[in-house]
């Protein structure tokens, strides 16, 4: 489906800082989109707003046509947009099971149905030993995963994944790339935030680049690569300069 | 009637500045370290039997071992805080609530056990009687109380704003993180935060002897009236405190004279409510 | 759990046995306090120790249900079976009237909030003349009778009765535990935010949790007034006895289905020792002793007694 979330001109104030300033684009379904840009660009706060945390101050936000600019956490999920955040935060003083299980009592109302459901998906992220474990008790990446797997049990359409991949090493990364595609291969729509560049982007099918709240380039990922705009977000203008006046590259 | 209006201010006033002292204590600690004191109406018991006990055992007026008073509540609140708060000041909010409310329980049982339900009244104060300003009476001790209430968060305020101790605790309130990479030492902050705090309610409560009973329970309700005036005036707010104070003090008497006296506490707390339903940042707040 | 339902089938039979095989007054009431407490305690527990939202104004649901009872029999002679239902009734609109602002605001406001409330509720009580005021209601004597829910002979009935009451408080204690609710009372209490992005209406479920408290502690207030047979605000709205709630919980274990249990075993016989005990002398100990000991489990095992008889995890 085309355009099932629309981002249109949406902007966010706290005070006087503009953390998002029009910023537009569109997700089809099925896609992998990744959010990037250097810090501080407004890319959890855009999370943010798409999941009303914030509300945001101008513009629209569509879901499969509904403007959700305005609603409440809970019922963003309810209609089918999961999220984890930058900060993993899971239900530490719960077991794992119990933790998949939250998530799952969305559609699952009793709670045989739910743990069934729950143990269905801690299989399919490798917890099914781990069940009885006690969250806090689990490393950070499985603590990521549990997060993920804890929002997936909402059975949502698409999922919101904040730095999913950040502090994590070589294999952690590719075994998380790995679950994505999986995920996208479920039938999910995924949107990445991410500062992990060799995780996001040879996965997806798109990047969108934010810079000081706006948004400066978006496209494949090796439009975005090359892209003037881009380098000069992360590199400063100073720096593209002096590559430009040598001829030379520099040591 | 005219009269009568007036009187009805004054008093409201005058109540409202010891209002304002008691209250201030509870809106420090909470602006430095987000943490609700929900025995500092008890302090304010201690206090007030410590000035009883002087008094009794060795004939001092309240106002005369009020500076003996005060430091014995600011070393409780030092006290207080290493014993107490210290280890609790990472835990969930569930923790630091049951640790200051466990202090409540503890502080009126001690009280129970040390002196019993009996209310108790010193019966001659040094001063006491009434002054006559056309037709307002004012009675002496609650004078001197508000006098000696606006005197001391003077000399808070003052303390806060304009001296290097003070301002490092404003610091710490404000960022404790940077506050430290001043090379503030943000636990002896919080400590001090603590002392201040509870010297203050100790200043209130060696006031309060002169003229009000003494018995377990007193703290009961001047503990619930500091809540609303820190909600009033802010979490966090001195300044806020002290206008808040004022106005509770306020809305007490005149509720009490202009609609029922039995319910003039009602009122009070019905503004506790009144208030974090339209404005729970209070007046000043910051949180 | 196959061994703690053979433990609570033995605890039960000890309970329905322990009058037939004591018979003195002193010791029956002692046991109908203690269930009695129990069973508010583990009503508190719903809402305080399962969902940690901290009240300190439950007292208010337990006066409203005994003043429902004393009223309705008192002036209009109607059966305090019906007062119970009455009771209920106004509990829970006490608890949405309250709830729906409070459970927006955060932690300590929300305590606060709940004295403010109770202290209000306890002042309206003592000066409503309809309600009797200070003084309070004197239920009517009837003939002794289930259907009057009045037995001057011997507390036995009163026993079994309360007896009934707080297993069914545990009944639903456990069904709550084990369901939806349940969790999404315990998600609620550790991340409210988090669980708003599962799909969590946080605002909703803190509601249901807290009148299902308020129904259970308004049952006890109708059980009490029928008790006692005299009720005034002191006895049945003080601040004193939400703290008492708290206390129970809290020593016995938050969250846990028993920990009120515990608590209340612990809690009724230490106060009545150290009244009997160490009399006009010793009062104000119990509450030391109780106090030190919340003080000491907020700092270090915050899961309370329970923890002893569990194979406690130290978490």
């Amino acid at each position: 489906m085309k355009d099932m979330l629309i981002i249109d001109n949406v902007t966010k104030r706290f005070g006087g800082l503009l953390a998002n300033q029009n910023v537009s684009f569109s997700i089809n379904e099925g896609e992998i989109i990744g959010l990037i840009g250097p810090n501080g660009a407004g890319k959890s706060t855009l999370f943010n707003c798409i999941s009303c945390y914030y509300n945001a101050d101008g513009g629209r936000i569509l879901f499969n046509g509904a403007d959700i600019l305005r609603k409440t956490p809970e019922a963003i999920c309810q209609m089918g947009i999961g999220r984890t955040f930058q900060l993993v935060r899971i239900f530490k003083q719960m077991t794992v099971l119990e933790n998949i299980m939250i998530g799952a009592f969305l559609k699952y109302a009793k709670q045989g149905d739910a743990a069934a459901k729950a143990k269905e998906t801690a299989n399919l992220f490798g917890f099914t030993e781990k069940l009885a474990l006690q969250a806090g008790s689990l490393t950070i990446s499985d603590q990521k995963r549990l997060e993920v797997a804890r929002a997936l049990a909402t059975e949502p359409k698409i999922l919101l994944l904040d730095e999913m991949m950040a502090g994590l090493n070589i294999q952690e990364v590719r075994e998380t790339t790995d679950l994505i595609l999986k995920l996208r291969g479920m039938g999910l729509t995924l949107v990445l935030v991410e500062h992990v560049m060799e995780g996001i982007m040879p996965i997806a099918n798109r990047v969108i680049v934010l810079d000081y709240g706006e948004k400066i380039a978006e496209g494949t990922p090796e439009e975005v690569v090359n892209n003037e705009k881009v380098i000069e977000a992360y590199f400063g203008k100073k720096y593209i300069a002096k590559r430009r006046g040598h001829t030379a590259p520099l040591q | 009637m005219e009269g009568v209006f007036i009187q009805t201010l004054v008093s409201g006033l005058l109540i409202g500045f010891l209002y304002a002292l008691i209250a201030v204590g509870l809106t420090m600690i909470f602006g430095m370290m987000d943490i609700v004191n929900f025995a500092h109406g008890d302090y304010l018991m201690v206090a007030m039997y410590f000035s009883y006990w002087f008094f009794v055992l060795f004939g001092m007026d309240p106002l005369y071992s009020l500076p003996a008073v005060t430091l014995l509540l600011f070393g409780l609140g030092i006290l207080t805080y290493y014993l107490l708060i210290k280890p609790i000041i990472n835990a969930p909010m569930l923790s630091q609530i049951f640790v200051t409310f466990g202090v409540l329980i503890f502080l009126r049982g001690l009280a129970q056990f040390l002196w019993k339900v009996d209310y108790r009244m010193i019966p001659q104060t040094v001063l006491s009687g009434n002054i006559h300003l056309g037709d307002v009476y004012i009675g002496i001790p609650q004078l001197t109380a508000a006098a000696g209430a606006i005197i001391c968060n003077g000399l808070l305020l003052w303390f806060l704003k304009k001296t290097r101790l003070g301002m490092a605790l404003e610091a710490v309130s404000e960022d404790k993180e940077a506050a430290r990479l001043m090379g503030i030492n943000s636990d002896r902050m919080f400590a001090l935060a603590w002392g201040i705090g509870i010297a203050t309610v100790g200043v209130a409560g060696a006031l309060l002897t002169s003229f009000y009973y003494v018995f377990p329970e007193v703290g009961a309700n001047f503990g619930l009236i500091a809540f609303v005036v820190v909600a009033l005036g802010g979490f966090g707010s001195v300044t806020g405190a002290f206008a808040a104070g004022i106005i509770v003090g306020l809305v007490e008497v005149m509720s009490g004279f202009l609609i029922a006296p039995q319910f003039k506490f009602m009122f009070v707390l019905a503004l506790y409510l009144a208030v974090v339903f339209i404005r729970p940042q209070g007046l000043l707040g910051k949180k | 759990m196959k061994k703690g339902l053979i433990a609570f089938v033995i605890f039960l039979g000890a309970l329905t046995a322990f009058p037939l095989i004591f018979h003195d007054p002193f010791t029956r009431h002692t046991l109908i306090m203690i269930m009695l407490y129990a069973a508010m305690g583990i009503g508190w527990n719903i809402i305080g120790g399962y969902t940690g939202q901290v009240s300190f104004g439950n007292a208010a649901f337990f006066g409203v249900g005994a003043y429902a009872t004393a009223i309705l029999l008192a002036n209009y002679g109607i059966s305090p079976w019906v007062g119970m239902l009455v009771g209920c009734f106004f509990s829970v609109a006490l608890a949405i009237i309250v709830g729906y602002p409070c459970f927006r605001l955060q932690g300590h406001y929300f305590a606060i909030a709940t004295i403010a409330v109770g202290e209000i509720m306890l002042l309206v009580f003592t000066n409503w003349g309809y309600a009797g005021g200070a003084v309070g209601i004197y239920m009517p004597i009837l003939p002794e009778s289930f259907m009057n829910f009045e037995f001057h002979t011997s507390k036995l009935p009163y026993y079994y009765i309360i007896l009934v009451i707080f297993v069914a408080a545990l009944g639903v204690c456990r069904l709550v535990e084990g369901s939806r609710l349940g969790y999404y009372c315990r998600a609620i209490k550790e991340d409210p935010d988090g669980a708003r992005s599962l799909g969590i209406n946080v605002q909703r479920y803190k509601m249901i949790a807290f009148s299902i408290s308020a129904v259970i502690t308004s049952i006890c207030g109708t059980f009490y007034a029928q008790y006692v047979l005299y009720i005034h605000p002191t006895s049945t709205m003080d601040l004193m006895m939400s703290i008492q709630l708290c206390i129970i919980c809290l020593i016995g274990g938050l969250g846990k289905l028993y920990g009120p249990v515990i608590g209340a075993f612990v809690f009724i016989p230490l106060t009545e020792l150290t009244r009997v005990y160490l009399g006009s002398e010793g009062q104000g100990v119990d509450l030391m002793i109780y106090s030190l000991l919340i003080i000491i489990l907020a700092i270090m095992r915050p899961q309370g007694l329970w923890a002893i008889f569990s194979k406690g995890t130290a978490k």
